[in-house]
């Protein structure tokens, strides 16, 4: 329960502080932070214009999109406290509710038939799928680190303290923020800001979609970008106290979104052919994980 | 003992009636013998999964010895899957079967080898004496091919049909190689001799004759690389039949595979391991190639490919759970493969139904040419979509269930293993990873780019909807599939007795199944109902929200541009560019261009074509080799009479005179090896 609530506050504000500290960084005033939020609000007043060539499918793929990201944040626990649900083998279930909302995403883009759509689809359902094969070997390295299989119990035991297990927590976040930026289509991966829809990926597939549903996709970004920012935190704060680990909370995500923001100000959008390869290095890094807990354990004898 | 002679009277009956009975008379006889013998089979398979097993001796003959059936729990849980398939497939066959009405003779064979088939496929299941599962195994493999070869004026579906037919013989030696070894030393043809037969001989020998009876089922269920008639059979045969077929036939391959499991007493963990390899690559290259398919059929057979890897690999922990002696490890490896076999033969059954009415309604399968059929075949394709995201392992249907399971067996396992477990299990995990992304790109292309966007190609008649009847079956098996994701515990609980089977002989066989199992599930599926309850609430938020507002249609963002054309839609091969790029070196693609020339331009082409980089090495390429060296010997058959008559003569002379030699010839010999 007390995750679901850290993770909508942060959510409210994450996008709101890349926002800025673009802004900032090229020199500008900027929105306030709450300017997504406001914005969405807006959105979810209006209307809908529907494209004549698409059918239910579009109608429908917003809200199953926005509620497989709100069951996937009900997944995920604060520290010792749970999840709203909780049980072994929670983070298989986390990946694939998130890919049952990226399934009606992708085919809600090919439904208007349109050729740009088309493109993003096609390359949304190419990255996702190598990000994915990270996530799992991380996941995975943790629970044979720690001997549990659930998001909560694997938290909960992550604070053995020696140097090494703090390494794989930072390569840890690594991964999972490289993996945030695949699913929310930021910075290295992708442009949001771009103003061509042929270098678009996930922008482009949501070209046709307006009003209330156009606002659930914007909300469902947000609130996936906070959720991996709590799956990060989640990595560190172990063991500590509320009145510790509440406000280290808000910092890590602070810092998670101001980074993002940064690398955004700072850096160039890679070459799409090379994105494929980028999420390759993703795994990589994620084995180099799983090596560590085996040298954590003594397990190569 | 009644039933068995019943079923057996049922069979022959109706297969002496059809040649005689009008067209519909035909297929209503034979779906009222597929139901009847349903009923009795399943009357004993029901039966067996509460915990009893049936015996029946008969007297065989004197080669044979007498011949057993038993009906335990692992052949009822195939037996109740076969029935369910084959009563759905010929309702559906009823009426897909139609169009071709005025085939009179034909149908009549396609009945006759569909109705040995259901009793063959069932035989199988419960058949304990290995002569006589030999026999009723090339009935099933011939009436197979009677069956895929219904349209058989078709160039192409003869090719198909010969090539399945070769390949199961080939899988037929391996089994006779198996069976017959056993019955030499041990001097019985009944399978309990392949455990004494293995109980003596320790080691390498079990490991040996376990691989020649997996070669042997492995072709049959088309575990990669043995796979090649699968892609080449499924697209030939009628849609009903290819169902059927990647539903229940390939399966018998896996039943097989099970079944020696049960009997042979090896090193079940090098089995295990053994099986777990060949799953992974079967899992990864039936996906992979799967992409690259531009027909229909052809796409969902390599998909088959890719499932029977996923069954493998729970059949595979299954294994090692045993030779490990780890309980409840090999509950949850044979639980996962056995609910994936269930699983699989639902939703793939669905889809290859729906791709039938996809080519009833519009006459072709490739995926280029169709195009926004969601609007003129809205059922359909809704039908399809479930069967798509269920075979993508996504919940809340089944295939996330199984998948669920399997994974679950390869965490636990990663508990108390040691770093070569370990890779293994990365590696396994790591493509049971790659194998749920590359499906859902699969399948996002299959079901956007045929039922999705608008029309591809102008069709020269109506394209619309099939009748209520022909979708009623389908609708059964969309049932099924929500319900197993929804309520899993059921069928996981009817698996307590096929597993109990695997399990029995474990030393500690400690922890009662069901409960464990349940333990693990019962959360999911609460995780599920709870997903589902936020679906519907954030639905009804939307049309709640949405109930004065302003809903208008316009035409489609173009981007500014205001004329287009369905033909500026992304195609499938766009659609799976960026990928083929990616995985150019394990595919097979070959490019025939023509590019538009010239001040008054001609048309110009662009084809690519993707080839089974497997089949050319394994299949193709040695037997172009032994075509060009049997080549050598062309001119012996030179067509001339005379010639003939000397090669008769030359035999006839060598036949009588060898043995009238045969002293001088060994003398001979061994004058030279004196020298």
């Amino acid at each position: 329960m007390l995750s679901l609530i850290l993770i909508l506050i942060a959510a409210a504000f994450f996008t709101g502080v890349i926002i800025r500290v673009k802004s900032i960084a090229s020199g500008r005033k900027g929105p306030g932070i709450f300017q997504p939020i406001k914005d969405v609000v807006r959105l979810f007043k209006k209307g809908v214009v529907y494209s004549e060539t698409t059918s239910f499918v579009f109608q429908i793929a917003p809200t199953i999109y926005f509620s497989s990201v709100v069951m996937a944040m009900l997944v995920v626990p604060f520290g010792q406290s749970k999840g709203i649900v909780g049980f072994n083998g929670d983070f298989i279930f986390f990946a694939y509710i998130l890919a049952l909302g990226k399934f009606f995403n992708i085919i809600s883009a090919m439904d208007t038939g349109s050729s740009f759509e088309g493109m993003g689809a096609s390359r949304e359902a190419l990255f996702s799928m190598f990000a994915e094969p990270a996530f799992f070997i991380l996941m995975g390295s943790l629970a044979l680190l720690t001997g549990h299989t659930s998001f909560q119990e694997i938290f909960a035991a992550l604070h053995i303290g020696s140097y090494i297990s703090y390494a794989i927590a930072i390569l840890g976040t690594f991964v999972l923020m490289m993996i945030a930026m695949v699913e929310n289509s930021r910075m290295p991966i992708d442009d949001p800001k771009t103003h061509l829809e042929l270098t678009m990926v996930h922008e482009v597939m949501i070209l046709d979609n307006s009003g209330f549903d156009l606002g659930l996709i914007l909300t469902a970004g947000y609130l996936k970008f906070a959720l991996y920012g709590a799956l990060v935190v989640n990595l560190f704060i172990g063991v500590f106290p509320y009145q510790y680990s509440i406000p280290m909370f808000f910092i890590i995500q602070f810092v998670l979104a101001s980074g993002v923001g940064f690398i955004e100000s700072f850096m160039a959008r890679f070459r799409m052919s090379h994105n494929a390869q980028f999420i390759f290095v993703l795994t990589s890094v994620s084995l180099l994980i799983f090596f560590g807990v085996l040298l954590i354990l003594g397990k190569f004898v | 003992m009644n039933q068995i002679e019943a079923f057996l009277v049922i069979t022959a009956t109706v297969i002496f009636l059809i040649p005689f009975l009008k067209v519909k008379g035909k297929g209503l006889v034979l779906f009222a013998a597929i139901l009847m013998n349903a009923f009795l089979s399943d009357y004993f398979a029901v039966q067996t999964l509460t915990g009893q097993s049936f015996e029946f001796t008969f007297p065989g003959s004197l080669i044979t010895g007498p011949v057993n059936l038993r009906i335990d729990a692992l052949s009822g849980w195939f037996i109740l899957i076969i029935n369910f398939i084959f009563i759905t497939g010929s309702f559906y066959g009823l009426f897909y079967m139609k169009a071709y009405q005025s085939q009179h003779k034909n149908i009549t064979l396609h009945s006759i080898a569909f109705v040995f088939l259901h009793t063959s496929l069932i035989s199988l299941c419960v058949i304990q004496n290995s002569l006589v599962f030999l026999i009723v195994w090339e009935i099933m493999a011939i009436s197979a091919f009677l069956v895929v070869i219904f349209e058989h004026d078709k160039m192409a579906t003869i090719k198909a049909g010969m090539n399945y037919l070769i390949q199961s013989h080939v899988s037929i030696v391996f089994l006779m190689f198996g069976f017959i070894w056993v019955a030499f030393i041990t001097g019985s043809y009944d399978f309990n001799a392949i455990t004494s037969f293995t109980a003596q001989n320790k080691g390498a020998t079990g490991l040996f004759l376990f691989l020649v009876f997996f070669v042997g089922f492995a072709i049959k269920a088309g575990f990669v690389p043995f796979h090649t008639w699968l892609p080449y059979a499924h697209p030939a045969a009628p849609a009903h039949i290819s169902g059927i077929m990647s539903g229940v036939i390939i399966k018998i391959g896996i039943f097989g595979i099970l079944r020696m499991i049960t009997f042979i007493k090896a090193d079940y963990y090098s089995i295990g391991l053994v099986i777990l390899a060949f799953s992974v690559v079967s899992g990864l290259y039936g996906v992979m190639l799967a992409i690259m398919q531009h027909n229909l059929k052809k796409l969902l057979a390599y998909h088959s490919i890719e499932n029977i890897g996923i069954i493998g690999m729970g059949i595979g922990i299954g294994c090692i759970g045993l030779g490990t002696n780890n309980y409840l490890l090999a509950s949850l490896g044979f639980a996962g493969g056995l609910l994936h076999t269930l699983n699989h033969a639902l939703f793939k059954s669905l889809l290859f139904f729906t791709a039938g009415n996809v080519y009833q309604a519009t006459h072709t399968l490739h995926i280029e040419h169709l195009g926004g059929l969601i609007k003129k075949m809205p059922q359909t394709a809704l039908l399809f979509l479930v069967a798509a995201i269920a075979i993508s392992g996504i919940p809340p249907f089944n295939g996330f269930i199984s998948e669920f399971v399997i994974y679950s067996g390869f965490y636990y396992w990663m508990q108390d293993a040691m770093v070569g477990s370990l890779m293994t299990i990365i590696f396994s995990v790591l493509a049971l990873v790659l194998i749920g992304g590359l499906a859902m790109l699969c399948f996002t292309k299959a079901f956007g780019i045929v039922f999705l966007g608008n029309a591809r190609h102008e069709f020269n008649h109506e394209v619309k909807e099939v009748p209520f009847l022909q979708l009623l079956p389908l609708y059964m098996i969309a049932f099924f599939i929500v319900f197993i994701g929804v309520f899993p515990q059921a069928f996981l609980n009817a698996l307590y007795q096929p597993i109990h089977l695997f399990a029995s002989n474990m030393q500690n066989a400690g922890i009662p199944f069901s409960e464990k199992i349940g333990d693990v599930l019962q959360p999911v599926t609460w995780a599920i109902w709870v997903f589902i309850l936020i679906a519907l609430l954030i639905f009804g938020i939307r049309k709640f929200a949405l109930r004065h507002r302003k809903v208008a249609i316009e035409t489609t963002w173009g981007c500014a541009y205001i004329a287009p054309t369905e033909k500026l839609q992304y195609t499938a091969g766009s659609f799976v560019r960026p990928y083929s790029k990616l995985f150019r070196p394990f595919l097979l693609t070959t490019k025939t261009e023509k590019e538009v020339q010239g001040i008054f331009p001609s048309g110009g082409s662009y084809k690519t074509r993707t080839f089974d980089q497997i089949e050319k090495h394994l299949i193709d390429n040695p037997i172009a080799a032994y075509k060009s060296f049997l080549g050598r010997f062309l001119f012996l058959q030179n067509g001339k009479l005379q010639f003939y008559i000397i090669y008769g003569i030359i035999f006839i002379v060598s036949v009588i005179c060898i043995p009238l030699f045969y002293d001088q010839i060994v003398l001979f010999i061994d004058f030279i090896k004196k020298i």
